[in-house]
């Protein structure tokens, strides 16, 4: 990578590996196609091509790739399910709707190297065997549409979209759908609802699987813009050589994105598992600013679950004895932090230090999801504002003790009733913050009678109704 | 295994195309594919649903349907399950609910609406329904058939816990010339959005907002005037959707519904007349899955304000002179004096004019009486319309098909009358609920210049006013009977109220006037006590009718013929099944 180089302030920390962020803020690689192909680009298309639809499943399947979307399901796993005897068209959706709070890192490949995710397309759709795929943008990405409109424009003039794609015979239209600004279509069931014009409602699952009932009724493979271009690596690679780099369980590369409070946020490429959060944090990031503590990181995404960094964890050494660790010393792989609570997800870790208020941010992350919540099913949409009210309340300091236990009450309530996975996202936080930061809460409530009315109407409502709890 | 081994409980369950389900603790055996909540309402354990409705598409969204539910544990690679003493698996309880409407019923599942998970889902679901709910019930037309009501009796909190302000959303909104809305009381189970594309086919309604600011509303420039839209009005489980007709009018738990069919056409919908002290207040559908599914048409629900009008005819009424005006007259002496004035007539020279608006009984006495008498000219008035492709039949009377069978008549004869009138062949003439210078072209001349007209009917019309004896009969509401409808389907008419006035039932009346007519002779229709006594006369008499009878049609109706008619929407829906 010597000869690579980038925009100042832009360099790759030594600990990086830069596979799918290779070409983001390099000097002299612009959006086209040029500079894809003299970087290489296509070669493991071709490599795609000549092999048989079923041995790309098979490659991707060996890789052990695992989503980079938020769930972390495997790719090749999720290929499969397409029903067998399908005489239905296929389908192919790339999901570019990153719209998780605190992830940022698709918007640098649609912005800086569209081409690495058409190839990752073509890739994914010969296996697949689609013919027709979509690139679902949000709408906050306008140039990026422009962008990747002229790559696919390009792409097709060269041959490696549309018809006969170099010359075997393969056709595939690649188009772009822009959404209209919302959260829950980067649901992938949403999405669907999305691009066929119905509201974007999540459909409920069973039955509708996307693999077996997705866009207007067909399979449909809706992929990350990160999978995708994974996608293209683990050809580029070859699929046994891929699982072997990085986590056992979570091999490849991943891409984090990191914000607030450290002195250098920003993307950061690394080999899964490599690093601690520790590491990321204080090494990466260059620690927290200037007579700061770090106090808390959410490790995947608003909806992921906060972690204290003076919490207590218990982790196991190589040799299975148990040990002591804090969140600094748990690897950044995609399981690794599940089995403390929270989850890696889309990569976004959020870093909170101790000018903070904890509260606040949880109010601000209800504000969030209380807008963003589609109103489908009956929790979410009721439960959302109500944990709102609640949050705002308390921040206030309008609120009792009891109403931050209440608080939880409404996420507890929320959390595994809802259609979509909507439900623990905005719920999570909740449980988390409150749990975790208990004492911030209850020090921002006086202990005020719960019952008593907090506005008008429902000191007329009280007239008639009682709180006996 | 040994051939004594005996059947596992599953084996026999596939044999029959069936799955065994276990049911807060009682196994069962459904059909494979049946929903859960479908297979537990089966089974008397109940399953409250808010968006779920048989007949529309599964949405999943009220989230009220939660369920426990459990599955056998998954079998490690090589093992075999193990059987408990009576041949099922143990069940692995999974700790998420999941929704009853959506998931169906497999074999060795269990079910558990008694328990924690499923207790705290239904209450949980039910307080967040109730945040942003107005809370209106003493002046909401849905009280006391509120979904939302009953459940929050049935497994709501006895607290509530919101203290916050409720969102607020538009009141009264009139979203058609039919229906209001209300989009604080709804609770966003989409029926009505469903209902409307998938069952009238027209995209009206929508939802609009984000999250908690979700409300129904119709699309831009589009108002909800289809001529059924008022099913919405009965499917809507809260009170979003009500009325305009029936709004504010009598609290429901007042009213008594009972069972009977529609009479504005050949189809023949089931329905329930709401009544209360012999007062008809409203019309709803009754589910009947041959007839008409779940819905019927505005016009027909809205069409029933006649039965309690000022224009009914109460009493016996009789015109001494051509010239006098009528004048109320007792039952006794004007049935006597009608039947000797029958008996007197030409019978060349009568003609009976009956309707396919009257029970197969009153026709089959109508049938006996023209018979008695003598007289040929015998002829029911059709009525064609158009067919909406849904469930107004093409036939605007909605016993056609029984006249043809009892009468073997169709209208097919009814210009011989209408001539025979015309020039006088035809003196005298009986008509029954019909007004025939409406509906059969016959002027108010001709009948003034006849020699004798008695009428049969329910209001007063231009036929009744030019009568010389008027029998006051009773509306569908207010007598008992059956019809066939287009496609051959015998059904029941159920009495909602008592006659008005001093009015009596057409069969009655019909019975009364044969009682005196055949004197002495003993005809079995003739002393029949009940219009349900007619129906075993005329089923030992009418082939058709062979077998049947007041018990054996019920209240779902008996198919008797096939007529090679069906009803378009009833096509589709089993089409789409």
């Amino acid at each position: 990578m010597s000869e690579i180089t980038y925009k100042p302030g832009h360099e790759p920390h030594p600990r990086e590996t830069r596979r799918i962020f290779r070409n983001i803020d390099r000097v002299g690689y612009t959006p086209s196609i040029k500079s894809f192909l003299a970087d290489g680009g296509y070669e493991a298309l071709k490599k795609a091509l000549a092999m048989e639809p079923a041995a790309v499943i098979d490659e991707v399947k060996k890789s052990g790739l695992r989503g980079r979307g938020g769930a972390g399901f495997p790719t090749g796993v999720k290929w499969t399910f397409i029903p067998r005897g399908n005489t239905k068209p296929v389908y192919l959706v790339c999901n570019c709707d990153e719209s998780e709070p605190g992830t940022f890192k698709d918007r640098f490949i649609v912005h800086q190297d569209p081409h690495q995710l058409i190839e990752g397309m073509v890739i994914a759709c010969y296996a697949v065997q689609a013919h027709y795929a979509i690139i679902y943008m949000r709408e906050e990405f306008p140039e990026a549409a422009k962008i990747m409109k002229k790559a696919l424009k390009e792409a097709e003039k060269n041959g490696f979209v549309g018809k006969n794609i170099q010359g075997t015979g393969y056709d595939l239209k690649i188009i772009l759908h822009r959404g209209a600004g919302a959260y829950i279509c980067g649901e992938e069931t949403g999405l669907i609802n999305s691009i066929e014009g119905v509201r974007p409602y999540p459909r409920i699952k069973p039955p509708f699987f996307p693999a077996a009932i997705g866009l207007y009724g067909c399979p449909t493979i809706v992929n990350n813009v990160e999978s995708l271009c994974q996608v293209r690596q683990v050809l580029l690679r070859g699929g046994e050589a891929y699982a072997a780099e990085g986590a056992q369980r979570s091999p490849g590369t991943r891409i984090i994105g990191v914000s607030g409070d450290v002195r250098k946020p920003g993307y950061y490429e690394i080999i899964s598992g490599s690093i601690t959060y520790g590491e990321l944090l204080y090494e990466l990031c260059g620690g927290p600013k200037e007579g700061r503590k770090f106090k808390a990181i959410i490790p995947g995404g608003a909806s992921a679950k906060v972690m204290r960094c003076d919490e207590v964890l218990t982790g196991r050494n190589p040799d299975g004895s148990v040990r002591k660790m804090s969140i600094f010393d748990v690897p950044m792989d995609l399981d690794s932090i599940a089995a403390h609570g929270s989850m890696s997800g889309s990569g976004g870790v959020i870093v909170m230090d101790d000018s903070r208020s904890m509260p606040e941010m949880l109010r601000n992350l209800n504000r969030f999801f209380a807008w963003e919540s589609c109103g489908q099913c009956t929790p979410c949409r009721e439960g959302n504002p109500w944990m709102l009210k609640l949050s705002t309340r308390i921040c206030e300091g309008k609120a009792s003790p009891e109403d931050v236990d209440l608080l939880k009450s409404v996420a507890d309530n929320i959390c595994g009733r809802t259609v979509c996975a909507f439900g623990e996202a905005c719920s999570w936080p909740v449980q988390a913050f409150i749990t975790k930061f208990r004492e911030e809460f209850l020090a921002l409530t006086k202990p005020i009678n719960a019952l008593k009315p907090h506005n008008p109407e429902s000191a007329e409502a009280r007239k008639y109704l009682t709180r006996e709890d | 295994m040994s051939p004594e081994q005996p059947i596992l409980p599953k084996d026999a369950a596939a044999a029959e195309g069936k799955v065994n389900v276990q049911i807060n603790g009682t196994w069962y055996r459904f059909p494979k594919g049946t929903r859960i909540a479908d297979a537990c309402n089966s089974v008397e354990v109940h399953v409250p649903c808010f968006c779920y409705h048989p007949k529309l598409s599964v949405a999943g969204s009220c989230r009220m349907c939660l369920v426990e539910q459990g599955m056998p544990p998954r079998l490690a690679p090589g093992a075999t399950p193990t059987y408990n003493e009576d041949g099922y698996q143990t069940i692995q309880w999974m700790p998420r609910a999941v929704v009853a409407c959506a998931n169906t019923v497999a074999e060795n599942m269990g079910i558990r609406t008694n328990g924690t998970v499923c207790t705290q889902a239904r209450r949980a679901v039910l307080e967040f329904l109730l945040t942003n709910h107005p809370l209106d019930c003493p002046i909401c037309d849905q009280a006391g058939e509120c979904k939302l009501q009953e459940y929050t009796a049935d497994y709501g909190s006895p607290t509530h816990r919101f203290t916050e302000a409720k969102i607020k959303k538009g009141k009264h909104i009139e979203i058609g010339p039919r229906v209001n809305l209300d989009q604080e009381r709804c609770v966003l189970c989409r029926r009505c959005v469903r209902f409307m594309r998938e069952v009238v086919g027209e995209e009206v309604l929508g939802v609009v907002g984000r999250g908690g600011h979700n409300a129904i509303a119709c699309y831009p420039g589009k108002t909800l005037d289809s001529n059924y839209s008022m099913n919405v009005v009965d499917i809507c489980p809260v009170g979003a959707m009500t009325s305009r007709d029936f709004r504010f009018r009598m609290r429901v738990w007042f009213l008594k519904s009972t069972p009977t069919i529609d009479v504005n056409c050949g189809t023949g919908t089931n329905i329930y007349v709401w009544s209360r002290e012999q007062q008809v207040y409203r019309i709803t559908p009754r589910q009947n899955d041959e007839v008409n599914s779940c819905w019927m048409p505005d016009s027909h629900r809205l069409n029933y304000r006649y039965i309690n009008s000022g224009k009914r005819l109460l009493t016996p009424l009789v015109k001494t002179d051509a010239e006098a005006p009528q004048r109320a007259a007792a039952w006794e002496p004007i049935i006597k004096a009608a039947a000797e004035q029958l008996r007197l007539c030409d019978p060349g020279q009568l003609a009976f004019i009956v309707s396919a608006r009257l029970t197969n009984e009153e026709l089959f006495l109508a049938g006996e009486l023209a018979q008695l008498l003598g007289v040929k000219a015998l002829d029911i008035v059709p009525r064609r319309g158009e067919s909406d492709g849904m469930l107004i039949s093409a036939d605007r009377n909605p016993n056609s098909t029984g006249a043809q069978i009892v009468l073997h008549k169709n209208g097919g004869t009814l210009d011989n009358i209408r001539r025979g009138i015309k020039i006088g062949k035809i003196r005298s003439l009986v008509v029954l609920g019909e007004d025939v210078t409406a509906e059969a072209a016959i002027t108010a001349e001709q009948l003034a210049a006849l020699d004798y007209l008695l009428v049969i009917d329910h209001t007063e019309n231009a036929t009744t006013q030019a009568a010389d004896v008027v029998l006051p009969g009773v509306t569908f509401a207010e007598k008992y009977g059956t019809m066939v409808n287009v496609t051959g389907r015998i059904q029941r008419l159920n009495r909602a109220i008592d006659p008005l006035g001093e009015a009596k039932a057409d069969w009655e009346i019909l019975a009364a006037l044969l009682r005196e007519c055949c004197g002495d002779l003993p005809g079995a229709a003739a002393h029949a006590t009940s219009a349900q006594e007619v129906l075993d006369v005329m089923a030992a008499q009418i082939e058709e009718l062979n077998g049947v009878s007041w018990a054996s049609i019920g209240n779902q109706g008996q198919q008797i013929i096939d007529t090679g008619v069906s009803i378009p929407l009833i096509d589709r829906e089993k089409a789409n099944k």
